[in-house]
């Protein structure tokens, strides 16, 4: 049976609770909502003062919450609240400028460097793919044909007269084609820069479309070099390569170093788990293939602006040999280990 | 004693235990496989929007002023709207596309540490043989007549293989999401729900008391269940809920549901409650009042 009593109701232990500490809840969720939608600017500095404060104890009341009161809104609620302002707290990244300063002077060449052995293999590929081009064409310059794709060479292949192939290393540009040679900058290094993304994420299958890639891009150096060489030409050509081929290949060598970093750990996981290796090689490989979209940008202003301005042998050398020291001394000059690889 | 199965909601299995430094399990929601879908897809057409909107406005000055320059500057734009513009978004504080900010989703490292760069960039560069180079392949194809059409079909196969990924394991991770160490969870805005039991305490009309027969009746599923019809307000399910209680409790109809399922939550409530704090607990109708182990 029923009876009515006039007396108050029982008092449950969500009510107690709420009374004491409802009004620190409502400030946390007003500065996490500010925080979300304006960002850390937006909100005054005594609010974040107590944004640490305010969220420990937000914790502490769901802790409490969850093993005293059986209100599922208040628990409901107490979670989202100590989500949010969790990630406010330890989620956010720092700002895009210390982040840009901490890329290039610690995680990008700390990255490069951990993949110094990968960045090797990549070298040998490259050029155990131009040495065996190199021979497949002077045997038979009918493999040139097999080898480059259609209409990439622009006349530059085996049945081409020692005039045309001068003209294409040493055609410096008229002033009226400064326009032209900016879009043809542009458009190299978007290109070679898709190719290095490509070459770390197919890298996710087991490493062998990347070996590919890699190998093939030795293979269309040794061709073309071999048609340059038959002619006597060798040594200009290298040079017209050199000016941004150190940059460009390096590039191409590091962003494919870093696809054989994530398939070997896929494969080859050794005592961690799988999962595991997985994470940490594909956040280090990232940074050092992000990196390299810097670098080809920078081989696409050489190649591009650089090349067709510059057109004595020595001086495309020299240019050439005096970026790859430059990347070298800066990947992989010995630096104070500040432990972390971002 | 045979145990019914307890329904489990769908928003229940994508529950993940993930504690902070201090110590407390926030136990956050993952973005489910559609809300993931619907976010790329409205990234998807932002970023078409855009492309489209760039395009007139660099062609036409690009005409006016007959300059190849502002080509390279649309191969450029292109280059960062294809490769970038999941990567910048998601490296920014919100961590999160314009497409993932409405849907409500929140990239965010599995570990629960800082969300990198790294980890950024290497879940989208995957997203290029996820998604963009294979339909770029398969568009490709389509355009040129005449060259085969095995290869569209391949492209097709390859990204359906990525992009139901997801669906196959049990945290919906993409391929970029296991090789960066994150995940994507709902980003819940909850309200504070109003204190039945001390809204009761504050109007003065007199209180109905229940037998211990009655208040022993449910455990604390049912009680949390009943707090989300009272909350709710559904008459329909008001009236359906008191009549099975009153059924149950053997309690004639007092002609004032609402009233009476008020009364009986915040009985029923204190007394889970009281014996909560003693260490008895009893999850749901069907299991016996236990001691509570970690205590």
């Amino acid at each position: 049976m029923t009876a009515f009593v006039q007396a108050p109701v029982p008092l449950v232990n969500a009510t107690r609770f709420r009374q004491a500490h409802e009004s620190d809840w409502e400030e946390l969720d007003r500065i996490v909502t500010a925080i979300e939608r304006s960002g850390v600017r937006g909100v005054p500095e005594q609010s974040l003062l107590v944004l640490p404060v305010l969220y420990r104890s937000a914790l502490s009341s769901l802790s409490v919450a969850r093993e005293t009161s059986l209100d599922k809104s208040l628990v409901a609620y107490l979670e989202q609240l100590c989500t949010r302002a969790y990630f406010q707290i330890y989620g956010v990244p720092t700002s895009a400028l210390r982040q840009l300063g901490h890329f290039f002077t610690r995680s990008w060449p700390k990255a490069v460097q951990l993949l110094w052995k990968e960045t090797l293999v990549a070298f040998v590929l490259t050029a155990a793919g131009a040495i065996v081009a190199y021979l497949l064409v002077r045997n038979n310059p009918s493999w040139y044909y097999v080898l480059m794709p259609d209409g990439s060479s622009q006349g530059r292949d085996p049945t081409a007269s020692v005039q045309f192939l001068k003209s294409t290393i040493y055609g410096g540009a008229s002033t009226d084609k400064q326009g032209a040679l900016a879009f043809f900058a542009t458009f190299l290094f978007t290109h070679n820069a898709q190719i290095a993304i490509f070459s770390f994420a197919l890298g996710f299958a087991f490493c062998l479309p990347t070996v590919g890639l890699i190998v093939y891009n030795g293979l269309m150096l040794g061709a073309m070099i071999e048609v340059f060489a038959a002619k006597g030409l060798a040594y200009g050509f290298v040079g017209w390569l050199m000016i941004h081929g150190t940059t460009e290949l390096y590039a191409i060598m590091i962003s494919g170093a870093a696809g054989f970093r994530i398939g070997l750990a896929l494969a080859f996981p050794g005592r961690q788990s799988r999962a595991d290796v997985a994470v940490a090689a594909g956040r280090s490989a990232a940074i050092a293939m992000g990196g390299t979209v810097v670098m080809l940008a920078v081989a696409g202003l050489l190649e591009g602006i650089g090349r067709q301005t510059v057109t004595s042998d020595g001086a495309r050398y020299t240019i050439g040999i005096a970026m790859l020291l430059g990347w070298f001394a800066y990947f992989y000059w010995p630096r104070r280990d500040d432990g972390a690889v971002a | 004693m045979a145990r019914s199965p307890k329904p489990v909601s769908a928003s229940a299995t994508l529950r993940r235990s993930f504690v902070t430094p201090e110590g407390v399990d926030l136990r956050i929601e993952l973005g489910s496989a559609g809300a993931r879908a619907g976010a790329f897809m409205l990234d998807l057409l932002i970023m078409l929007v855009v492309l489209i909107v760039g395009t007139i406005v660099i062609g036409t000055t690009a005409v006016v002023n007959e300059s190849i320059l502002l080509s390279g500057l649309w191969l450029i734009g292109f280059f960062f709207l294809r490769n970038g513009w999941f990567a910048l978004f998601e490296m920014g504080g919100r961590g999160a596309t314009p497409g993932k900010r409405i849907i409500g989703l929140r990239v965010v490292a599995r570990d629960g540490s800082r969300l990198t760069g790294g980890a950024v960039i290497a879940r989208n560069a995957m997203r290029e043989i996820e998604f963009f180079m294979p339909m770029s392949f398969f568009f490709a194809t389509i355009v040129q007549s005449g060259t085969d059409k095995m290869i569209s079909f391949v492209a097709l196969v390859w990204s359906a293989v990525f992009l139901f990924f997801p669906l196959f394991n049990r945290d919906r991770l993409r391929v970029g999401d296991l090789l960066a160490g994150t995940w994507v969870v709902q980003r819940a805005k909850v309200k504070l729900g109003h204190d039945i039991a001390a809204s009761l305490a504050q109007s003065d009309r007199p209180r109905r008391t229940f037998s211990d027969h009655a208040l022993g009746l449910y455990g604390e599923y049912e009680l949390q269940t009943l707090e989300q019809v009272l909350r709710d307000g559904d008459n329909d399910a008001i009236v359906t809920v008191a009549a099975a209680i009153r059924r149950k409790a053997g309690l004639p109809d007092d002609h004032d549901d609402y009233g009476f399922l008020s009364d009986y939550y915040a009985a029923l409530c204190a007394r889970l409650e009281r014996q909560m704090m003693v260490g008895l607990r009893r999850a749901d109708k069907y299991a016996e009042t236990t001691r509570d182990r970690a205590a």
